[in-house]
C-alpha cells in the first residue's frame, strides 16, 4: 500500500510540472493551473487513504470544510482591483499552516534527531515570518494600515535582534534546553511571528511586487522543509518549485527597479521627503477633455501606459472603451505595461483582462520602448515613477537606473492625473512639465467617462 | 547523512533545478497567474497537516493539527479557484472578436 501512494505523490508532482509548463501560454494557462489542481485532489486522496484514523476526526473535518468554504467565497467574490492582497492572504495560510504542522509535530513526537530538529525549526521560522508577514503585506494593500513605511529609530537593530534571540531559542531548543513542552515552541514561533512583522511593515506599497514574490517563495521552502520532517517527496518537490518560482519573480521584480534585494527590504523607500532630487524648472500645462478627445480622435498611433492609478480609480472598464471608441476609428492602440506597475507581478495584465483587453495588445517594455518615437500619443494613465524620464538623467534621483518606459519619446503625452502629488518615490517628475505634455487633472474614472462623451462629438 | 535524507536533499535540488527551467519561461503577461497558482501548489502542506491531524492524540496537539488543516485548505482552495478566475478573463484579439 505504501507503494501505491509514494507512486500517486509521483504523479502529483507530475502533474504540478505540467501544469506549471502550460502556464507559459495564455492560451494553455487555465487548463494547467487545472491539471495542477487534479494533482492536488490525487496527492489528497492518497494522504487519506493513508491516513483516516484522526483522534479529533470531527474537528478536523469541521476545519477543513470551514476551509473550504471561506476560500472558495474569498476567491469567487474577491474584485479584481483587490487581487494583490488577496494573494498576499492565501500566501500567508500557507506559511501559517506549515509553521502549525511543524510546531505541532515538534511537541507530539520531539525533535526526530540533528536533520529532523533543523527541519522543523527552519519550517516554523520561515512559515511564521510568511504567515505574518502576508498579513501585514495585506493590511497595508487593503490600506487598513498605511501604505507608506512605517518606521522608527533602530528599527533594523530590533529586527536583527529579534533574529538573533530566535536562532539562539532554536539553538537551545534543539539541544533539548528548554523543554519538550508547547511553551518554549511556542514562544520560538511567536518571535518568528514578529519578526515578519517588523520586516514588512517598513516596505512600502509600490515595492510590494517585490514582497509578495518574497514571501511566496518563502512559503514555498517552508512546504519543502515540512517534506524534510515528514520524509514526504511530494511536499519536497511542491515546495523547491514554489520556491524557485519565487525567488525568479523577487529577481525579476528587484531588477525591473534597479534595485538589489537588501535595498528593498531594508531601505524603506519611499518615505515622504522634503530634499532630494534637484527642482525642476518649467511648466505645468493643463488641457480640456475636448483637447485630448481631439488630439486622440485624428492619431494614428496611440500606446495606453497604466498604472497603479488605474486600478485605485478601478476605471479598468473606461479605459477598455477609450480602446474600443478609438480602433473604430481606426487607430491602432496599445498598451505598455512595466513589469513593476501595480502592486504584484503582471498586476496590469489581469486588470485589463477583467475588462476583455485582449492580451495580445499589451506589450511588454523592452518591445514597446522601441516604439514610442513612432507614437502620436502617450496616454499615461494613473502611472508615474515608472515613466519618470530623471531615472535615465538624473544621478541624484533615487529612481536613477530604474528602466523606464520611454513616453518622453511619443509626439504628445497626456498625462491623466489626480492632482501634481509626487509619485510613490516622492520624486518630482519632469515628464509633467515637457512642453509636449498635456495634463488632465481628475480622478482617472470620472476624466476618462468625459473623454469618452468627448470623442462621441469630434 | 541517514540514506533517506540524501535521497530527500537529491530530490529537493533537482527538484529546484527543474523549477527554475519551468518556471523561467513563463512571459511577464502571466506572471499573477503563476503566482497564484504556484500560491495554490504550496497549498501541499494540506497533505502535511492531515499527516499531523493522524498523529495527534492530546486535545491540544488536535487544535494545532485542525488550526493547519483549515488554513491550508484555505490556502489550496482559494488558490486555485482565483487563478482559475484570472485565467478565465484572459483572451486573445482572435477569441473576442
Amino acid at each position: 500500500m505504501n507503494t501505491v501512494i509514494q507512486l500517486l505523490y509521483l504523479l502529483t508532482a507530475v502533474f504540478f510540472m505540467l501544469g506549471v509548463m502550460r502556464l507559459r501560454s495564455p492560451a494553455t494557462a487555465r487548463s494547467g493551473n487545472q491539471l495542477a489542481a487534479l494533482g492536488m485532489a490525487i496527492a489528497l486522496a492518497a494522504t487519506l487513504w493513508a491516513n483516516h484514523r484522526f483522534a479529533g476526526g470531527a474537528l478536523i473535518a469541521l476545519a477543513a470544510l470551514l476551509g473550504l468554504v471561506v476560500g472558495s467565497a474569498a476567491a469567487l467574490k474577491v474584485r479584481m482591483t483587490a487581487m494583490p492582497q488577496m494573494v498576499a492572504l492565501f500566501n500567508g495560510m500557507g506559511g501559517g499552516a506549515a509553521a502549525l504542522v511543524a510546531a505541532g509535530d515538534w511537541v507530539a513526537r520531539g525533535p526526530g534527531g540533528a536533520a529532523g530538529a533543523i527541519a522543523a525549526l527552519f519550517t516554523v521560522l520561515v512559515g511564521s515570518v510568511s504567515f505574518s508577514g502576508s498579513l501585514i503585506a495585506f493590511l497595508k494593500l487593503q490600506e487598513w494600515i498605511q501604505g507608506r513605511p512605517i518606521v522608527y529609530p533602530g528599527q533594523k537593530a530590533v529586527s536583527l535582534l529579534l533574529l538573533l534571540v530566535d536562532l539562539a531559542a532554536g539553538v537551545a531548543l534543539a539541544a533539548g534546553n528548554l523543554g519538550q513542552g508547547p511553551t518554549p515552541m511556542g514562544l520560538y514561533s511567536l518571535l518568528a511571528l514578529l519578526l515578519g512583522i517588523q520586516v514588512v511593515l517598513p516596505i512600502g506599497g509600490a515595492d510590494m511586487p517585490v514582497v509578495i514574490s518574497l514571501l511566496n517563495a518563502m512559503t514555498g521552502l517552508a512546504a519543502a522543509a515540512s517534506g524534510f520532517l515528514l520524509q514526504n517527496q511530494v511536499l519536497i518537490i511542491a515546495g523547491a518549485l514554489v520556491g524557485a518560482s519565487g525567488t525568479i519573480l523577487t529577481q525579476q521584480m528587484s531588477r525591473a527597479m534597479n534595485r538589489p534585494l537588501s535595498n528593498i527590504l531594508f531601505g524603506a523607500f519611499g518615505q515622504l521627503r522634503t530634499e532630494g532630487g534637484q527642482a525642476v524648472e518649467g511648466t505645468v500645462q493643463s488641457a480640456t477633455v475636448e483637447d485630448v478627445a481631439t488630439l486622440l480622435a485624428y492619431a494614428r498611433r496611440v500606446i495606453i501606459v497604466p498604472g497603479y492609478g488605474l486600478a485605485v480609480a478601478r476605471a479598468q472598464q473606461e479605459v477598455r472603451q477609450l480602446m474600443d471608441k478609438l480602433l473604430q476609428r481606426n487607430v491602432d492602440v496599445r498598451f505598455a505595461i512595466h513589469p513593476v506597475a501595480g502592486r504584484m507581478p503582471g498586476h496590469m495584465n489581469v486588470l485589463l483582462a477583467e475588462a476583455d483587453v485582449p492580451y495580445d495588445r499589451l506589450y511588454e517594455m523592452e518591445v514597446i520602448n522601441p516604439e514610442f518615437a513612432q507614437t502620436d500619443v502617450a496616454l499615461v494613465i494613473g502611472a508615474n515613477d515608472v515613466t519618470n524620464p530623471a531615472a535615465r538623467t538624473q544621478p541624484s534621483s533615487p529612481l536613477y537606473g530604474m528602466p523606464i518606459l520611454n513616453v518622453d519619446q511619443a509626439a504628445h503625452i497626456v498625462v491623466l492625473k489626480r492632482s501634481m502629488n509626487p509619485g510613490f518615490a516622492g520624486v518630482d517628475n519632469p515628464l509633467y512639465l515637457n512642453p509636449k505634455t498635456q495634463m488632465l487633472f481628475g480622478d482617472a474614472k470620472a476624466s476618462l467617462t468625459q473623454l469618452l462623451k468627448a470623442l462621441d462629438e469630434v | 547523512m541517514g540514506s533517506g535524507l540524501l535521497v530527500e536533499t537529491y530530490v529537493f535540488v533537482l527538484a529546484v533545478f527543474v523549477g527554475f527551467q519551468l518556471i523561467s519561461k513563463v512571459p511577464s503577461v502571466l506572471h499573477t497567474p503563476l503566482m497564484s497558482a504556484t500560491n495554490a501548489i504550496h497549498g501541499i502542506v494540506l497533505v502535511a497537516a492531515l499527516t499531523l491531524a493522524a498523529s495527534v492524540r492530546t486535545p491540544g496537539g488536535i487544535w494545532v493539527a485542525a488550526g493547519a488543516v483549515f488554513l491550508a485548505t484555505l490556502n489550496v482552495v482559494g488558490g486555485f479557484v482565483v487563478t482559475d478566475r484570472i485565467l478565465g478573463m484572459f483572451r486573445s484579439t482572435k477569441r473576442s472578436e
